[in-house]
């Protein structure tokens, strides 16, 4: 776990750096100060369960195991991406994993992870769907139908809000009536747990419990992470709606090297082995950031590919006059 | 052969299909005790049971984002929302979920899924009388069919369970109890291709483009254009309107050299909209005249039987159409 973390800390930072230098484009959200949530989570489960997360995704993709280059390369917008270069940042998925992405429609990702779940359960799958969203997302009303649902069939999913108390630029207090998300909960019926999501301990603890709750048959679990992202909202965000000081308060908080120190305390790994952790992955996120950059283009021949699985007749879309010579032979 | 409705034959199309595979399952508001609102699903809670048939929330986003999810963990969803006004509520599930996964994440999975809704009027008020097949139709990555008779209901509805994709099946009210033969199991289960239009009467003088209502409507202008001025007219069902079979209706204008465009959504941003700038695109030269349009004014519908009626596009407003062609 601790690895993990590191891996999320240092891929953010490379991937900051390479948005500063225009190698990455678009919105990039990243998920410094949080990384004990997707961690702590994804451990407490078995590999063969199902994630999904919001557009903050690269410490589910991480989490869950993909390949540093290909996120990498999938925010360069490179042929080798995860998603070939049509998602980018806010869209990393890799079914193989059961990693399913990456969504950026803030809470659209609710119900399908609740219909996931009743796949799961129609075909009498054991695995359960762990579905990562914001304190934000609780204000939209597809929170809601999400979770209705998911109380009313018994579904075995664990919805996890990451409470970082700010949603883009609406604190908590302006987004919410209530500061506590596992209210929101209660009137479906719920059962709720609050955990630290500056430790992946407590996240940990928390997920596993919900785990087992669901695979039991006894329908979904709502854990709160209660967190904060160093960051801004996206790398386009002045920072204006928080002051410096709780900033700092919360950074003292960092997940990771309070891992670090519970390790070297209770005798798991030492100052040294952590140590060498951190140039492992740099190591890692370095030869990354060197195989986003010197990986190909998407051919640009490729750019209407996978618009359907099934394909259809080319003469059956619209093109225009520019390029009909081609539609017509 | 034999006749049956076109309710009947989109239950039938849902029940074989769910006898044939397991993996298909329903879901709706209202579609267990009562039927559904217009009676299509009557029945089949008491053959497949709640977990087949899903009785949902009035929550038609969480039902798309459900049916989506549902279809990526292995099922086949065939979600019912009970009118295309409602459809509305589900807009971002339909765009930004089910059409864009398989491109956005690099054709790793695809979203086999099938939403049934229904489009028409009667009465029923501004809110409640709308068509928005344009407006599907628009979004890449989705597939969009209105079914005009009961074998093409019966034939496009097996399809479109089987593929892959996410489809956009709209019915429409005012057809469910229309009648028509629909082939028997001794010409095979009677699936009709996605993505073929159909010539459905051949005629030399103008051609005639609908779908749904449009193309009955189309069908009785035909005949009065014939008998009373000696117009034959060429008539054609797209029957798919995402992908649009374009080669079918190019060739019949070929033929025809007149061409006009039958829809009873609104004439801004409408279906005919596009499809007429594609086709003066495509054929300009072969025309011998402007692309007429019949649509829906651009006027919300009204209650009142006497305003509705001045506004519901009719087999007189094509037969109007062709004769400014004239
Ligand atoms: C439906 C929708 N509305 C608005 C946005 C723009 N937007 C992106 S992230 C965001 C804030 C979400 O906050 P929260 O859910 O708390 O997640 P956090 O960014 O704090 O992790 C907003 C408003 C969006 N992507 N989708
Ligand atoms: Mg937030």
């Amino acid at each position: 776990m601790y690895r993990r973390m590191v891996q999320i800390r240092h891929f953010e930072e490379h991937a900051a750096e390479a948005y500063a230098q225009a190698k990455v484009g678009g919105f990039l959200h990243l998920y410094i100060g949080e990384e004990a949530v997707a961690v702590g989570a994804i451990a407490a489960v078995r590999e063969e369960d199902h994630v999904l997360g919001h557009y903050r995704d690269h410490g589910y993709a991480l989490a869950k195991g993909c390949d540093p280059k290909a996120c990498m390369a999938e925010l360069f917008g490179r042929e080798t991406g995860l998603c070939h270069g049509r998602g980018g940042s806010m869209h990393l998925a890799e079914a193989a994993r059961h990693y399913w992405g990456g969504y950026a429609i803030v809470g659209s990702h609710i119900p399908i992870g609740a219909g996931m779940a009743y796949a799961m359960q129609y075909l009498e799958q054991p695995e359960v769907v762990l579905d990562f969203f914001g304190d934000g997302a609780t204000g939209n009303g597809i929170f809601h139908e999400g979770l209705n649902m998911a109380a009313l069939w018994n579904l075995p999913v664990v919805f996890i809000c990451e409470n970082n108390l700010y949603g883009m630029g609406a604190t908590l207090a302006e987004e919410s009536p209530v500061r506590d998300m596992i209210i929101k909960a209660e009137g479906y019926t719920m059962p709720s747990v609050q955990c630290d999501g500056m430790d992946v301990l407590s996240v940990y603890e928390a997920v596993q419990k919900a785990a087992a709750h669901c695979r039991s048959g006894q329908g979904p679990y709502f854990v709160e992470a209660l967190t904060y992202r160093f960051r801004g909202h996206s790398m386009a965000d002045p920072e204006l709606y928080r002051d410096k000081d709780e900033v700092t308060r919360w950074k003292a908080l960092d997940p990771i090297p309070k891992f670090g120190e519970f390790c070297v305390e209770h005798r798991i790994s030492s100052e040294q082995e952590l140590a060498q952790v951190k140039e492992e992955v740099e190591a890692e996120m370095l030869e990354a950031v060197r195989f986003a950059d010197q990986s190909p283009w998407p051919d640009p021949a490729t750019v209407d590919q996978w618009i359907y699985a099934k394909p259809i007749d080319p003469e059956a879309i619209a093109t225009g006059p520019d390029q009909l010579s081609s539609v017509e032979g | 052969m034999a006749e049956i409705s076109y309710r009947q034959a989109v239950r039938d199309a849902m029940r074989e299909e769910m006898m044939r595979d397991p993996r298909v399952i329903l879901m709706g508001e209202s579609i267990t005790g009562y039927g559904g609102s217009y009676a299509v699903t009557k029945g089949l809670i008491d053959e497949f049971g709640p977990k087949r048939v899903m009785e949902t929330p009035i929550a038609e986003a969480g039902i798309v984002g459900f049916a989506v999810g549902a279809a990526m963990g292995g099922l086949i969803p065939v979600a019912e929302l009970m009118t295309v006004n409602f459809a509305l509520l589900a807009l971002d599930q339909v765009v930004n979920s089910a059409a864009k996964f398989h491109y956005m994440f690099g054709g790793q999975w695809s979203v086999p899924m099938v939403v049934r809704t229904v489009s028409g009027f009667g009465q029923l008020g501004p809110t409640h009388s709308q068509s928005f097949e344009g407006w599907f139709a628009s979004v890449p990555g989705l597939k969009v069919v209105m079914p005009a008779t009961p074998a093409d209901a019966k034939g496009l509805l097996l399809a479109a369970i089987r593929d892959p994709d996410p489809v956009i099946f709209i019915e429409h009210s005012l057809l469910y109890s229309t009648r028509g033969e629909v082939p028997g199991p001794a010409l095979g289960d009677g699936e009709v291709p996605i993505g073929q239009a159909k010539v459905v009467r051949e005629g030399s003088d103008v051609t005639l483009v609908g779908y749904s209502r449009m193309l009955l409507q189309a069908l009785h202008a035909a005949e009065v254009l014939e008998r009373e001025d000696g117009i034959s007219c060429e008539v054609v069902d797209l029957r798919t309107l995402r992908p649009l079979d374009y080669p079918t209706v190019v060739n019949s204008v070929r033929r025809t050299h007149r061409l006009v465009l039958c829809g009873e959504d609104w004439r801004t941003g409408g279906f005919g909209a596009s499809l007429l700038s594609e086709m003066q695109d495509r054929c300009f030269d072969d025309l011998d005249a402007p692309i007429q349009r019949v649509a829906m004014r651009d006027i919300p519908l009204p209650y009142s039987r006497e305003l509705e009626r001045l506004l519901i596009p009719s087999s007189e407003d094509i037969v109007t159409a062709v004769r400014r062609l004239s």
